[in-house]
């Protein structure tokens, strides 16, 4: 504890010097220079350099360390020369200029948009480039005869901008997507007739003097034709949803809202027409304007995050296949069984395919969820999705990329079946309100019709204008429109709002294990045993010389200077190294590599030196901070389960927080957890699921709430209907009861907006609306609806401490 | 008062001006980004040339 203090304090001290000038992490012991600033990386310096030498040191003026950590292996983009899988990738090409759209997760501040806005200067081929801030997006012109495109996206690479490129389409096409803008006309359409009908309404709400009676027709015929947009462009949509619905036997709220506003047309033209009124055009227009802002509200989505990813995302656009002793790059969708491919070190072997040649240590933490890396031996089966760590290895493929152990997955019924709309409480109430509706007014006109038939029809149609759920309807966008923001702001991004109805009904919570409850980042990292500072240099010097990613865990850890070289430095891959240092034979491995009698229990790395145990090194996962109380106080509530890809040495560990060991499993294949969900839903549960990799792509897609977390949201992430920042994962239980009292929220409006309804009913059925109170009662209840939400859905979070 | 006509007429038809500016915008793409450039214009002008060629070796 003591020497955490004053770590702290030297830190603190220090804190202008230690970090990077680039991206800001903290220096190691010896920081790569240039020109006086230190760096952390050779990356970072990397890209210092470049941006120097092309005067761009404006980069580093706009924001302290625009930079991001360089710290990661570089990709190859030989495949880009392929025309055939640039072909796919560009927007558009001719013999001169190529335009290209780039997905760039690192854009993040305001430098990111005048380096790459500037792309000019370090190459002059590159004619244009401008960025979509909010989509992360790059679109890059430059001319091909002087710049190919792999030269463009490596520049991008060396200036600390990798794109990220792969087989879904991660680049969301303007062009393609015209709903939102579409939705804006109708919007501005609206607004504008509104606003001109309610001008021109004015006079005759006032009363004309009689020497000004012959305007009033002028007026009504000028509104009637400003009507006529409105009802044949702006409110299209309702008429089509409820026409479609009727036909399948719904009714939703777009019936009620339909049939008020064609009611409400047709009675105002026959009066203009008829010379009998003025009708209630102003109220048309207000409440289309109205509705269609709160469609807009509802619409709201994140623009650089996609909840539709697949594998595809995940995998690599191209794959190298060596043909008659050459490498060439090839689309992967043209890898055939049979072909013999290269993978190099960090890339994802996007098949199941036989080990040939070389050594094989593969990651498949993200899609297993075992955090262990694996060996493999010549001649045994790689399944797709790993990602090879250690050098170049050769592989023959044995199925194509679609039927592979994890591809397969997709295939399952549970992707190729449209889900259930999620059902929402404006649905349900709709239905019941329609039909109370039609009642009253058909009463009120039966009533009515053997006494004064103009009175009948005045009265059948009062009660459908004015009881219009325009309130109703903007009370669930509203609401749900403003949770979603105050999730946001806490890192939980959701779909749409009809997730957080869902999000409120849940009983039942899964959890994944790796990735999930655990941060891979945060790996623990602890030296069991005695070392003294000599002894610590020894291990750090030997360890230095190898690449392994536990060697490297080592000399972080130990954070020290080079001071003495190594003698017979010998390495078994994955196994250990020796050597001697300072005259010590100092010795770094596991314990079958050291001969020792002890079976290793996760990632260990034993120490001799001289002959003398030391002790060991682990690296151990950790929870993520607040998962005890967290599944505590979920517990008591919710029921909860634990679906784990990895090895059962957690299971200690874990059991105290999951009631019962029938709701802890571990080796879960995905089709496992997939399985699992539908038992769990056949008991009547409503499930929500957490998982991270791409072994719960089934188990998300399948639960009624799919839930990714993640560490950094522009990461790949598998289809889902939420992504959680795993920073906000301790918040789940107050996003959870911000959800059920968003509903409460819904409730309370639907209250006030039926006493609304009330209200104006009671003089609809008596024959007595007036167009003014109409025009007075529309528009009231919809900013009291408006603002009663929002106040409340803030009023709720500041009470679970969510703003 | 047949002023009004007129009067009425003019006011339509340049609010229908407005809208029709909105459409075009809306149209061509210009309302599809609305945070970039408002940071765009804050960046400063570009060194002038003759600056450029001084800093063109700024280490040796």
């Amino acid at each position: 504890m003591e020497d955490k203090n004053f770590r702290m304090k030297e830190k603190i001290s220090l804190s202008v010097e230690t970090s990077c000038y680039h991206c800001g992490d903290d220096l190691p012991a010896t920081p790569y220079l240039s020109a006086d600033k230190q760096f952390c990386c050779l990356g970072c310096k990397g890209v210092y350099q470049i941006l120097s030498s092309h005067n761009l040191n404006s980069y580093y003026a706009y924001n302290d360390v625009p930079g991001q950590s360089q710290k990661k292996a570089p990709q190859h983009f030989d495949y880009l020369d392929e025309p055939g899988i640039a072909a796919d990738l560009v927007d558009y090409t001719d013999e001169k200029t190529t335009v290209i759209t780039l997905f760039i997760p690192a854009i993040h501040c305001s430098s990111c948009i005048w380096l790459l806005e500037h792309l000019h200067k370090i190459n002059p081929a590159v004619a244009e480039s401008r960025i979509d801030f909010l989509k992360k997006q790059v679109s890059i012109t430059f001319k091909n005869q002087q710049i190919t495109l792999r030269k463009v996206v490596e520049m991008l690479t060396a200036i600390g901008y990798e794109p990220m490129i792969s087989l879904q389409d991660v680049v969301k096409k303007q062009l393609t997507d015209h709903s939102e803008r579409d939705l804006i006309m109708k919007i501005a359409v609206a607004g504008f007739c509104f606003a001109n009908v309610m001008m021109l309404s004015f006079p005759d709400y006032f009363g004309f003097s009689s020497f000004e009676e012959n305007y009033r027709s002028f007026f009504n015929w000028i509104n009637l034709a400003l009507s006529l947009p409105v009802l044949l462009y702006s409110s299209r949509d309702y008429f089509i949803s409820a026409w479609t619905n009727l036909k399948n036997g719904i009714l939703n709220l777009d019936f009620p809202l339909a049939l008020g506003i064609a009611v409400m047309f047709i009675r105002s033209a026959a009066e203009i027409i008829t010379h009998t009124g003025s009708g209630f055009i102003d109220t048309l227009c207000s409440l289309v304007f109205f509705l269609l802002i709160g469609k807009w509200m509802q619409r709201r989505t994140y623009h650089y995050l996609s909840f539709e990813r697949d594998y595809r995302s995940y995998f690599p656009v191209a794959v190298t296949r060596i043909a008659n002793g050459k490498d060439q790059p090839i689309p992967l969708n043209e890898l055939k069984p049979g072909d013999r491919i290269l993978i190099r070190s960090n890339e994802i072997i996007p098949a199941d395919a036989i080990l040939l040649k070389g050594e094989a240590k593969l990651d498949f933490s993200f899609v297993t969820g075992e955090s262990l890396a694996v060996d493999k031996v010549l001649g045994e089966i790689i399944y797709a999705g790993g990602r090879q760590i250690a050098g170049a290895i050769e592989l023959e493929v044995v199925k194509p990329v679609s039927q592979s152990y994890l591809t397969k997955l997709w295939n399952n019924e549970a992707f190729a079946a449209q889900r259930n709309p999620i059902k929402t409480f404006s649905d349900t109430a709709s239905k019941y309100f329609s039909i109370v509706l039609l009642i009253v007014a058909f009463a009120a006109g039966l009533f009515w019709i053997s006494t004064d038939l103009n009175k009948a029809i005045a009265s059948f149609t009062a009660v459908l204008i004015i009881a219009c759920p325009c309130a109703l309807a903007l009370s669930s966008p509203f609401t749900l429109a403003a949770v979603l923001s105050i999730f946001d702001k806490n890192k939980f991004y959701l779909k749409n709002t009809a997730v957080i109805e869902e999000l409120a009904r849940i009983d039942t919570i899964v959890f994944d294990k790796t990735g999930t409850i655990t941060n891979p980042a945060a790996k623990g990292f602890e030296f069991t045993g005695k070392l003294q500072s000599a002894e610590k240099q020894l291990v750090s010097d030997l360890a230095k010389n190898s690449g392994h990613p536990l060697s490297r865990e080592v000399v972080k850890w130990l954070n020290l200077d080079t001071v003495y070289p190594v003698d017979q430095y010998r390495e078994q891959v994955g196994r250990g190294i020796s050597g001697i240092v300072n005259g010590c034979k100092v010795k770094l491995g596991s314990a079958t590599f050291l001969g020792l009698n002890t079976q290793d229990k996760g990632s260990v790395v034993h120490l001799i030196i001289d002959g003398n145990y030391h002790g060991y090194f682990v690296s151990e996962q950790r929870w993520r901070p607040g998962f005890k109380q967290l599944a505590l106080k979920l517990g008591q509530q919710k029921d909860l389960h634990l679906l784990s890809g990895d090895q059962d040495h957690d299971y200690k560990r874990l059991a105290p927080f999951f009631p019962g060991s029938q709701q802890l499993h571990f080796k879960q294949s995905p089709q496992h957890k997939l399985d699992y969900i539908v038992k769990l839903q056949q008991t009547g549960a409503q499930v929500m699921m957490l998982g991270d990799g791409l072994n719960d792509a089934g188990a998300l897609k399948q639960s009624e709430l799919g839930i990714a977390v993640t560490d950094d949201i522009n990461n790949f992430s598998p289809g889902c209907d939420g992504i959680l920042d795993g920073a906000a994962f301790d918040k789940l239980p107050q996003f959870m009861q911000q959800a059920k009292d968003a509903v409460k929220v819904i409730h309370m409006s639907f209250v006030i907006s039926i006493l609304y309804n009330a209200a104006g009913l009671f003089f609809a059925v008596q024959g007595l609306l007036s167009p003014l109170m109409a025009a007075i009662l529309m528009p009231l209840s919809t900013v009291t609806i408006i603002l009663f939400t929002s106040l409340t859905a803030r009023f709720y979070a500041h009470k679970n401490k969510l703003l | 008062m047949n002023i009004i006509y007129l009067l009425l007429g003019f006011s339509i038809i340049l609010a229908l001006l407005f809208l029709l500016a909105f459409f075009w915008a809306s149209k061509t793409g210009q309302n599809d980004d609305l945070y970039t450039p408002s940071i765009r214009m804050l960046f400063d002008d570009e060194p002038a040339p003759e600056e450029e060629s001084d800093e063109d070796h700024p280490q040796s």
